[in-house]
């Protein structure tokens, strides 16, 4: 092994040794299981900006990998690496997990245990989806993924929860086993191209880019389309979105934290790793499309975030365009867009976790998510007043703050592939604005119209320890970009790099022609598994 | 003429099942009332031992007793699976019988007779044996189903089983008939040789098989073969209901895993849309059917419906590959086997521990609360479930994961997308168990026996089992890559 050793896997499996400390505490001790929870927690942190230390910024491909062999037929590997993708994603998720910990300290009361042991395998999950490099080990991580989120929605959530459980499964479920189905297809294609075939994401790279084995146009589609749907589904792309309002308002507020921050990126993720690399030719036929949905997504997120009477129900709708920005960038196949679009997944996460974080002090507070409900709170909380303003300028796109950035990268890089979509997606922007600054105009500014609510309290230290954080990094990434943004340049070329095929037309469709390039390349094919075994092997 | 000792050895498990089985038999009567348990370990040392048996079998492959019996790794491989039901299955009866009060030898016995049986239907290179092998382990199972005397649904169920098993072992032998009228022969490789024979016979042959299927689809369970299946699943005492989810149809994929690869395999085009066919509506029927069971035991029967279905793709996907490829597809159903017989049993005795006396509690709200009841009992119950689901670090998982490989390899990609959706469809009663368990407050009067040590047994073996399989499925399935490259 390299120099780096395990620290993937050390980042990856720390939660889940942390859960099973958990099970052996006494269920009713709730202070040493939200200590020990919260140590793990934080720990993970320490240990994922670790990666940093080893993380060069130049090179473009997987670094720190680990391999080992896990199954042999067909072989599954065990392959985690990280990139300037998925680097500051795991990251994020390791910064998100200890404050939706510490935003849950009072407000779960009952199965305090099983909460954070939950909270701690979903960790684990996340953070294997973002490293994980081989097909079915990333898979693995997706669907383990799917159990604690559903316990979390369906013990902890609000009244409508095991409606908004089921639904959140049943959708999630639909598109990724398609994508299983998807993938075993993509490994019998390898099997042409590399003996013994291959689910080394990779590996199959190569064999994608250097033309040992092609897909044939509707093959490539249909694959395209599995993998498109399941990703789809998750972010939560226009008209699939309908789960997410359900599920982000039943979630107790570390649900929806998770879920807003860290779980709907695993679908930009997707399309970014797997949907445009490998399958670049159905991903340009299909960009017109899904630029459309895109835009459809931000505009009509975006006004229904308008008319919400429920603040949760907003911000959750206000995800809809949001993340329909980030796939507008993606689908722009421009390295500043994607560039854009890599920043705005973590401003996202960030920005919107934080409001998620802000309604659910509200709820703490009056247990009720109700716009009308509120109102003049800026005379009796006024630290929370200039949290949650800074924090709804971060998220409509203030410049100096971190969602300009990200926004306006993927304005930049769409414009020049396509000023139309450039245009429609501007309006999103003032939309945003609109939705953002009305509410928060309702529940802060004028006077107090509810009674109950001029004697609340103000954030608690353990408030303005979760916030802090958050408006930091904020800011930080608002004025600092350069130092997120060097890490993911190199990526996002590459994504470009690796859409490349290399050019041979009389080989370009069809099964029997397939078969003969296969045949008279044969001793490249050799020659190319041993470069693919020097990539993908032990360091 | 005595057989050879070697043909003793190969036939060792089936003769030890039955040396205890008679045994228990002349011991019990003379047993007061409450030393039965004198019984119940000498079936579980008898199913322990038979178990030891197929070392010794396994060390004398070939064909024996004049060629009606073969010792292969993919009979060896079945061997293991029914005959860890039947020790499994008797260990945890013990906690049911007692509790129903109806605790006696022949229970035992019987299951050893039935086990027997299987396993002569797994080592079956010719019909007749394997009709034989068909019986025993049928009427065995009969009087099982039948063995709560004292409830009516307990009778329905075995009076179902009887009627449907006889007719679908009457098809059986008409297709045994058909087929040795068509070759003169009922040696599967016989068959297999004379197959492409004289033009006239072909009508016959594919008679013949369509027969053969039809009761063997009775074992397995598939549509449009399956009506039985929830009564009688329903009404048998539940340690029987597991002994029939994972034994029979493991021995009658067996027979047709042989019947099809061995004596049938050049005739390819006969028999592939039958089984496609079968499992694209097995799948259908037995996922969508169990969605509306409100009753925890009937949906596992359904369940197992859907699974024989999805198993049937493999065997499908077997048959549409090439020559060279079908050991995949065979591999896959023999590793699904394993996983299923896991879970399948491990579920049933989960529910038969939940069902308490009389099986009263089966309804999906007695399992309201069980997270806080019982927590180490729900998250096993939650494990099979997730197994049966097909979610990763179970079992389940990677034997869907192989049905799907063998399946697109071989092309099947419409097999394959009602499988996946209808895979989607069974979380929807799945989850909604688990939900159930965990999401709802328990009853105030809802209380459960603690867990006996045997039904305990069966658990960590059956949960430990599902997640090794997973974590470390090479050696598993390497022995079914064996045991289908047997096959031909």
């Amino acid at each position: 092994m390299a120099r780096e050793g395990y620290l993937l896997s050390v980042v990856t499996f720390l939660p889940l040794l942390g859960s099973l400390g958990l099970l052996a505490l006494r269920g009713d001790d709730h202070v040493w299981l939200r200590r020990l929870a919260l140590a793990t927690a934080v720990a993970n942190f320490v240990l994922s900006l670790l990666m940093l230390r080893g993380f060069d910024a130049g090179t473009a491909g997987y670094q720190l990998e680990e391999f080992y062999r896990w199954i042999l037929w067909p072989p599954v590997n065990y392959h985690l690496g990280v990139d300037g993708l998925s680097l500051w994603l795991v990251i994020l998720t390791t910064l998100l997990t200890p404050i939706a910990m510490l935003a849950s300290w009072e407000s779960i009361q009952k199965r305090v245990k099983e909460f954070f042991i939950m909270l701690l395998v979903l960790e684990t999950g996340m953070i294997g989806v973002f490293l994980a490099l081989d097909l079915i080990l990333f898979f693995v991580f997706w669907e383990v993924m799917l159990v604690p989120m559903y316990f979390l929605i369906g013990i902890w959530g609000h009244e409508r929860r095991i409606y908004a459980a089921i639904k959140f499964v049943l959708y999630t479920m639909t598109g990724s086993i398609l994508m299983l189905v998807a993938i075993i297809w993509l490994y019998g294609v390898s099997v042409t191209g590399m003996p013994g075939g291959t689910f080394d994401l990779p590996a199959l790279q190569l064999l994608l880019t250097t033309g040992q084995i092609r897909l044939a146009h509707t093959t490539e589609l249909l694959l395209f389309g599995a993998f498109f749907l399941a990703f789809a589904i998750k972010v939560p792309l226009f008209p699939l979105h309908t789960w997410l309002p359900d599920a982000h308002v039943e979630a107790p507020t570390a649900g929806s934290v998770i879920l807003a921050g860290v779980l709907l990126k695993m679908g930009t993720y997707g399309l970014l790793r797997f949907c445009l690399p490998l399958f670049p030719a159905a991903a340009k036929q299909m960009a017109p499309y899904v630029a459309t949905l895109a835009i459809i997504g931000i505009v009509y997120g975006a006004l229904v975030s308008m008319v919400q009477p429920d603040l949760k129900k907003l911000i959750a709708y206000s995800s809809v365009s949001h993340l329909g920005f980030v796939v507008l960038g993606i689908f722009s196949f421009h390295p500043v867009a994607i560039q854009g679009a890599i920043y705005q997944m973590l401003n996202h996460g960030i920005s919107t976790g934080a409001l998620f974080l802000i309604a659910g002090m509200l709820y703490d507070r009056r247990h009720t998510h109700v716009i009308k409900e509120f109102g003049g709170l800026a005379t009796p909380m006024p630290a929370f007043t200039a949290f949650f303003l800074f924090v709804c300028l971060s998220s409509l796109g203030l410049p100096m703050l971190n969602g300009f950035v990200g926004e306006f990268l993927i304005l930049l890089g769409t414009y020049q592939v396509n000023k139309l979509w450039a245009t429609w997606a501007a309006l999103g922007v003032i939309f945003s604005a609109v939705y953002l600054l009305w509410a928060y105009q309702r529940v802060v500014f004028g006077e107090v119209t509810v009674e109950k609510n001029r004697a609340l309290p103000d954030c608690s230290a353990r408030e303005r320890l979760i916030l802090w954080p958050l408006c930091v990094m904020i800011l930080w990434m608002g004025v600092g970009s350069p130092l997120f943004l060097s890490r993911t340049e190199t990526t996002s070329h590459r994504v470009i790099e690796q859409m490349k095929r290399p050019q041979t037309p009389q080989l370009a469709r069809g099964e029997p022609q397939k078969k003969a390039g296969a045949a008279c390349c044969a001793p490249t094919a050799r020659i190319a598994t041993q470069t693919v075994q020097n990539e993908a092997g032990p360091k | 003429m005595f057989p050879p000792i070697e043909d003793i050895y190969r036939l060792a498990p089936e003769l030890v099942a039955c040396l205890f089985g008679m045994l228990i038999m002349v011991v019990d009567p003379f047993l007061p009332r409450e030393r039965k348990d004198i019984s119940a370990n000498l079936g579980l040392l008898g199913a322990l031992a038979s178990m030891a048996a197929i070392v010794l079998m396994a060390r004398h492959p070939g064909a024996g007793m004049y060629g009606l019996l073969v010792v292969d790794k993919f009979s060896i491989f079945l061997h293991m699976i029914i005959f860890g039901a039947a020790a499994l299955v008797i260990l945890a009866a013990d906690e049911y019988l007692k509790q129903e009060g109806i605790l006696q030898g022949e229970f035992y016995a019987l299951v050893l007779f039935a086990t027997c049986g299987m396993g002569i239907m797994a080592g079956a290179a010719e019909l007749m044996t394997a009709f034989v092998g068909l019986e025993i382990s049928s009427i065995s199972s009969y009087i099982l189903a039948c063995y709560r005397r004292a409830v009516l649904k307990s009778h329905e169920s075995a009076m179902k089983y009887f009627l449907l098993g006889s007719f679908a072992t009457a098809f059986f032998l008409y297709g045994v008939a058909m087929v040795y009228g068509a070759t003169g022969t009922t040696f599967l490789a016989g068959i297999a040789a004379s197959a492409g024979g004289a033009a006239g016979n072909q009508v016959l042959m594919k008679l013949g098989f369509a027969m053969l299927f039809v009761g063997m689809a009775f074992k397995i369970a598939t549509a449009p073969f399956q009506i039985w299946t929830p009564d009688v699943y329903e009404g048998a005492p539940t340690p029987v209901t597991a002994l029939l989810a994972s034994g029979p149809k493991a021995a009658a994929f067996a027979v047709l895993l042989r019947i099809v690869f061995t004596a049938f395999g050049d005739a390819g085009g006969t028999w592939f849309w039958i089984v496609w066919g079968s499992a694209a509506l097995t799948m259908i029927v037995g996922n969508f059917a169990a969605v509306v069971q409100s009753n925890v035991k009937r949906m596992l029967a359904y369940s197992s419906i859907a699974h024989a279905g999805y198993m049937l793709v493999a065997v499908a996907a077997a048959g549409a590959a090439a020559e060279t490829d079908s050991a995949a597809g065979i591999a896959a159903v023999l590793f699904y086997l394993a996983a299923y017989a896991l879970m399948k049993l491990g579920a049933f005795i989960v529910v038969s521990h939940l069902g308490g006396r009389g099986e009263q509690r089966l309804a999906l709200d007695d399992f309201a609360g069980l997270s806080t009841r019982q927590p180490v009992t729900a998250a096993c119950l939650m494990l099979y479930l997730l197994s049966l689901l097909g979610l990763p670090l179970t079992a389940g998982f990677l034997g869907k994961l192989y049905i799907f490989k063998a399946a697109l390899d071989a092309r099947l990609i419409w097999l394959v997308v009602i499988m996946a959706i209808t895979s989607v469809v069974g979380a929807f009663y799945y989850l909604r168990v688990i939900w159930v368990m965990y999401f709802r407050e328990a009853h105030e009067e809802l209380t459960t026996a603690p867990v006996a040590p045997g039904v305990a047994a069966v658990m960590v073996v059956t949960a430990a089992g599902i997640l090794v399989l997973f974590f470390f499925p090479g050696a598993v399935m390497n022995f079914a890559m064996q045991g289908a490259m047997a096959l031909r």
